[in-house]
């Protein structure tokens, strides 16, 4: 008997519980709100929290990334790349055609000013140039699939309509994602082989105060193997395309290496640099082609025409043949 | 027409993960994909909420504006959608979109991410309404059978809410109101509204409308 007691106030408690419970659940509305807010801390702030990136949660799954609720740097990527990085870069890319066309105009084709000699002499050996090539192939298709990516849907998209284009998109990012090894191959085998010639010294300063001789006619400052200009290109390619390549490997390696945050400033400066080299590159095109006699030779078969080499690399001339520079043409007479 | 919308109540989210399970059956989705998430914060502290996270359908689609190939489309109920047939793996969506809803079925080392797969409010994709080909590439078109997102149709505490975005926000209403507090219909903000909290979809209308 004794040993039962307890159990029958048990239950006569639980009886007397449930009747209390019961009005409070009948009508929910007059109960007090549950509170599971927390004191002090304002329900605000902890949204605000994960809004911002300070609070991060817990997933189940295997992608521990999946744990951020949102992203707000996403945001800042979009208005980036949809605005100032497309605007601003098609400006930059109208503007060197532009400066193009009309140094063309005003300066015409640069000539060989003296008279032609008809001996050539060795600039670049195969190697040096298989070297050149390589990068200058990759660049121009990763520069046109790059660009694609970014300008393709306004312009070629419309031409081709969706599905082509798509194709030729697809096989141009695999072009881009597989020919960027062969530009970093390329950059390597550029430094290697030129880098030496590369340094900057006395000479440039002249070569630049005179502009080159760009501006004006029988203007030509003397210069070694590579002038002032050129250690530009090549040290805007080796810099510029450096940074393309560690931005790209970083891109083509998601998450190996770098954060999505990081990767969205890797995309950004990777599309930045690689417009405002593609700017470089285009003008280096023109002055090795249409823009000046004589200079697409050095790369072509890699013999050039001697009086061009005079004129240009005077002092490496005198290097590579001995002879004294300014012997050969004019510089335009004082007395004029 | 009806402007479909996802609402998640982080006051009652369970963190039960059967919208997820629920999704990856019905969608059949690609293996590593998941298109719904159960995120919790402040997990086993005081104040620990729960919030299943999906593409969200916003109005002006991160996804949709920095695509390179313009994969993406929103149909007429406001519902965004991607053409797989279209769309090259570049991961631009990804990186976009706020809610980290693009996934792609491969690691995506030297670019090989596949066709993105996302959340496609259970109505599938270009393709044929409930045909094989669709099902296959975008999984079930529920919508086009008369019936809501399957992972929102089987939440067990209703916590996630789908469908016509007036009758969910009254119901979220109410209930803010019968309880007397609510977290915010989470996301809303940044799917549906601009910087200075108008509607996107008026914006839209009012655009059309001039």
């Amino acid at each position: 008997m004794t040993r039962r007691l307890p159990l029958c106030m048990m239950a006569l408690a639980l009886v007397g519980g449930l009747t209390i419970a019961a009005p409070a659940l009948a009508a929910p509305s007059d109960a007090p709100p549950v509170p599971t807010q927390i004191e002090g801390v304002n329900r605000g702030d902890v949204w605000q929290a994960v809004r911002t990136g300070q609070t991060v949660g817990v997933v189940s799954i295997p992608d521990k990334k999946a744990a951020v609720l949102i992203q707000s740097e996403g945001e800042a990527w979009r208005a980036l790349r949809n605005g100032p990085l497309s605007q601003y870069g098609s400006w930059v890319l109208g503007g060197i055609f532009a400066v193009l066309a009309l140094f063309f105009l005003l300066r015409g084709r640069i000539r060989i000013d003296g008279a032609k000699t008809g001996k050539t002499i060795q600039r670049f050996n195969a190697f040096e140039r298989a070297a050149h090539w390589l990068t200058a192939g990759s660049f121009v298709v990763l520069a046109v699939s790059g660009l694609n990516l970014l300008y393709g849907r306004f312009t070629l998209l419309p031409l081709l309509g969706p599905q082509p284009f798509a194709t030729l998109t697809h096989y141009g990012k695999l072009a881009h994602n597989f020919l960027g090894f062969a530009f970093i191959l390329g950059l390597l085998l550029i430094f290697l082989l030129w880098v030496r010639h590369n340094i900057p010294e006395r000479h440039d300063l002249v070569w630049f105060l005179k502009a080159g001789g760009l501006f004006s006619k029988g203007v030509h400052p003397p210069a070694r193997k590579f002038n002032g200009g050129q250690k530009v290109i090549f040290w805007s390619t080796v810099v510029g395309g450096g940074m393309l390549a560690f931005t790209g490997v970083q891109l083509i390696f998601p998450f190996s290496f770098a954060t999505l945050a990081e990767l969205q400033l890797f995309q950004l400066g990777h599309a930045a640099i690689a417009i405002v080299m593609i700017a470089i590159i285009v003008a280096h095109i023109y002055i090795g082609s249409v823009g000046m006699e004589g200079a697409f030779a050095a790369m072509g078969d890699g013999q050039v025409e001697l009086q061009w080499a005079r004129e240009h690399h005077s002092l490496w001339v005198e290097e590579v043949t001995g002879e004294k520079p300014g012997h050969h043409h004019s510089h335009g007479t004082p007395a004029e | 027409m009806a402007r479909m919308k996802f609402l998640c109540d982080a006051e009652r989210c369970i963190e039960c993960n059967a919208c997820v399970t629920a999704c990856k059956n019905e969608n059949e989705v690609p293996w590593g994909v998941n298109r719904r998430r159960v995120v919790t914060i402040n997990d086993g502290k005081p104040g620990e909420r729960t919030i299943s996270v999906a593409c969200m359908h916003c109005s002006d689609a991160p996804c949709k504006a920095v695509c390179p190939v313009d994969c993406f489309y929103q149909t007429d109920q406001g519902v965004v959608l991607h053409n797989k047939d279209l769309c090259i793996g570049c991961g631009y969506c990804f990186y976009a979109c706020p809610f980290g809803a693009p996934q792609y079925p491969q690691a995506g080392n030297f670019g090989t991410r596949g066709k993105m797969d996302k959340c496609t409010f259970c109505s599938g994709g270009p393709e044929e309404d409930m045909s094989e080909a669709e099902f296959k590439k975008y999984g079930r078109n529920r919508l086009a059978e008369g019936k809501l997102p399957l992972c929102a149709e089987m939440c067990s505490t209703k916590a996630l809410l789908a469908g016509d975005a007036d009758k969910v926000s009254d119901i979220y209403r109410e209930r803010v109101v019968a309880r007397g507090f609510g977290s915010g219909a989470w996301g809303w903000g940044t799917a549906y509204q601009t910087k200075n909290g108008q509607e996107r979809d008026q914006l839209r209308e009012r655009k059309q409308g001039q």
